[in-house]
């Protein structure tokens, strides 16, 4: 078990004839994920060759997941496209068989346009939108496993920490973390750092929280908004495994944007000194610099008789 | 990215929300002929800055620092008035609570008919995080500090969130009217101007509509007064207007210059530079940094795919900074490889012939290589394992040169 994503899941790539996706396609096979195909509209029937292999091009979303029964859709397409490609695969993923996981990688999507991608995901409630502007998501198996995403897949070996976090390379740094006490991940997921976006840090830790597989947490926020201190109170009630926790952003200055469009402290709110507050209050373990995850997760582990 | 209200005011107007007649100036000589053409007895003349309580700030000489006038934002009841206060503003700094004590220099003015007010209102757009649409703010509270009112009397601010699908629909515009205690043709006026800004919001991928004050006229009609309006970076592809409202003077050059190029760059107060890969990361090198007892001079992101090209040029703006008295690059090497980051560090270091300490910390793909190409170099490199490692051999080597 993990969550959402199994080691063995059908996986296609949405816009695998392009330069991003064409390469990170690539990369995924190579780590080991079950690629199925791709999307590109107007390119249907070509092939794609990735590691030496021909992987099939459909039209449609509609087409592709009828073709292969795929599990989960990974988006690489342009910003001005990207909103439309997420709702034709959630209708797609919808249509075809009630359920379906939508990825997208794609940094730089107009904040309107995934209001509305939000808004239309929602009312497909089988369908999971996990992004934008994110890492992606990786479930790293015995050998392989499912990267689905732009993360180094060889950093990862399969284990007990579930993660979640908004930013990317700050994942790969708890990564590294978990690996340095000897620990592997059951699931890494960025959910992004864009204000308006699918997955949030609560569906995340209620998962993990029913995953067998997974021991403890590690929670990765930002400044701006208020989606950590929620998860907080939300961990306090509902998680009973050890959750450790870092936010990332104390010297930014007020008002300026942070890199993500979502990382801004506005109106004096969304400071990172608020959310570390709500995660001591609720009980998780905070480390104060990214070098501390791994140690102070050794001591959660064993404080809670995991170690 | 912002625009100045005199732009955000002619915006308004062309969505139909009612706005006073005004002139932008860039000179007393506009401002004299604008109030000459204006045909009011009173006047507002409104510095134009990207940033807030420009009426309660202070003038400043930029040279001397010495005070010049109280309040950026003056009504002027004669055209000597008006002459004394676009003297005082123009080519002089502005001090507000947004601008830090350097201030913004005045380059732009505005000349603005004058009303009577019955009732000033706050009313405001934007996109929600929490409910992922677009809400409305409004209050009966306006012409302030929003911020004080939603600390100390919340119940005074009303809200309306938007089904993207359905639209603005017409009981919430009523709902809202009624809430402000609006009746009448002033309700009516109101539903119209709100009908207005959402469309311009919507249509014009705006981040941020703030009218304050929005007011009720002795006539009963509700005028914008203000406008601040920002605009989604990222719809920039669809808006081609974009390019002609935009204010480079407003905007730090470096910080601009960095978005060409595909780099995230925020100027810090430190002297500590850093050069990151990825926003989060970035953000947590200038945490840990301050933790161990340094300032960030600066929020340098370099993105997941940059070269060896784009790493010499972050080098260069982060050494055009005169406060930088050290460097710390950190990179967790995903798509991005650390042999070439190693080579990029080392022909940037040479080509800028770099003086000031440098503190390198590899992580994740090719880092072995990486750490071998920045060893065998002669240059004065310090490695570290991690973060904190880093973090500290920079703080005491900067330590070390006072």
């Amino acid at each position: 078990m993990a969550i959402w994503i199994e080691e063995d899941a059908k996986v296609l790539v949405q816009g695998i004839t392009g330069k991003q996706g064409h390469f990170h396609a690539g990369k995924m096979v190579e780590y080991g994920t079950n690629i199925v195909g791709g999307c590109t509209p107007g390119k249907g029937g070509q092939t794609v060759e990735l590691e030496g292999k021909d992987f099939p091009v459909w039209d449609s979303m509609t087409e592709a997941i009828t073709a292969t029964d795929a599990d989960a859709t990974v988006i690489y397409v342009p910003p001005p496209f990207a909103a439309e490609a997420i709702m034709e695969a959630a209708e797609a993923f919808d249509s075809v068989k009630g359920e379906g996981i939508v990825i997208c990688i794609t940094e730089g999507i107009p904040t309107l346009d995934m209001v509305k991608a939000v808004a239309y995901v929602n009312n497909r409630p089988g369908v999971r939108l996990i992004g934008p502007n994110c890492p992606g998501i990786i479930t790293p198996g015995e050998t392989g496993g499912a990267k689905i995403g732009i993360m180094p897949g060889h950093i990862h070996a399969k284990g007990r920490i579930g993660i979640v976090s908004k930013s990317g390379t700050l994942t790969y740094e708890a990564v590294a973390q978990t690996m340095s006490i000897n620990e592997g991940q059951s699931t890494c997921i960025g959910i992004g750092g864009d204000p308006v976006n699918g997955t949030g840090f609560i569906e995340c830790l209620a998962a993990f929280e029913n995953d067998p597989q997974t021991a403890a947490i590690v929670m990765i926020g930002e400044i701006g908004g208020n989606a950590e201190q929620e998860a907080a109170a939300f961990a306090a009630e509902n998680v009973t495994k050890p959750i450790v926790g870092f936010v990332a952003g104390a010297t930014a200055p007020p008002g300026k944007r942070m890199g993500h469009a979502g990382a801004i402290i506005s109106g004096g709110k969304g400071t990172a000194e608020e959310k570390f507050e709500a995660f001591k209050k609720a009980g998780i373990a905070c480390a104060n610099d990214p070098s501390e995850i791994g140690s102070v997760l050794l001591q959660a582990l064993k404080d809670a008789g995991l170690r | 990215m912002n625009i100045h209200e005199y732009q955000g005011k002619a915006m308004l107007r062309e969505f139909g929300v009612p706005v006073l007649e005004g002139v932008h100036c860039t000179s007393v000589e506009q401002a004299l002929a604008a109030y000459d053409n204006l045909n009011s007895k009173v006047v507002a003349v409104k510095s134009q800055i990207h940033a807030g309580g420009r009426g309660k700030g202070t003038l400043y000489d930029p040279q001397t620092r010495e005070e010049v006038m109280q309040g950026g934002v003056k009504i002027a009841f004669s055209r000597d008035e008006v002459e004394t206060y676009s003297t005082n503003i123009l080519g002089n700094a502005l001090v507000t609570i947004q601008t830090g004590d350097e201030g913004k220099v005045v380059k732009n003015l505005y000349i603005e008919s004058g009303c009577e007010i019955a009732h000033e209102y706050y009313l405001a757009l934007l996109v929600d995080r929490d409910n992922k649409s677009v809400l409305i703010m409004a209050s009966t509270e306006g012409g302030v500090d929003i911020e004080h009112v939603a600390e100390h009397t919340p119940e005074k601010i009303h809200k309306v969130i938007i089904d993207v699908n359905a639209g603005l629909l017409g009981f919430q515009k009523r709902d809202l009217g009624l809430a402000l205690g609006l009746s009448g043709i002033s309700l009516r006026s109101f539903g119209k101007s709100l009908a207005a800004m959402y469309e311009m919001f919507v249509s014009q991928d705006c981040a941020m509509v703030e009218i304050n004050p929005l007011v009720k006229s002795k006539s009963d009609e509700i005028i914008a007064l203000d406008a601040k309006i920002s605009f989604d970076e990222n719809a920039e592809f669809r808006h081609k207007n974009w390019s002609q409202l935009r204010d480079l003077s407003e905007e730090e050059d470096v910080e601009t210059r960095a978005k060409e190029t595909g780099l995230s760059y925020v100027k810090l107060e430190g002297n500590i530079g850093c050069l990151v890969n990825g926003a989060g990361l970035a953000m947590a090198t200038m945490d840990v940094i301050k933790l161990y007892g340094g300032e960030p001079a600066n929020f340098l992101d370099v993105g997941g795919g940059a070269d060896e090209e784009q790493v010499k040029i972050a080098f260069s703006m982060i050494m055009e900074d005169p406060n930088v008295k050290g460097i710390l690059v950190n990179i967790f090497g995903g798509i991005m490889r650390c042999d070439i980051i190693a080579r990029g560090v080392i022909a940037a270091t040479e080509a800028l012939s770099l003086e000031v300490p440098l503190v390198v910390r590899l992580a994740g793909t090719n880092v072995e290589q990486g750490k071998e190409i920045l060893a065998a170099s002669e240059l004065n490199i310090h490695s570290a394992n991690d973060l904190a490692e880093g973090a500290q051999m920079i703080v005491s080597l900067i330590g070390g040169d006072e």
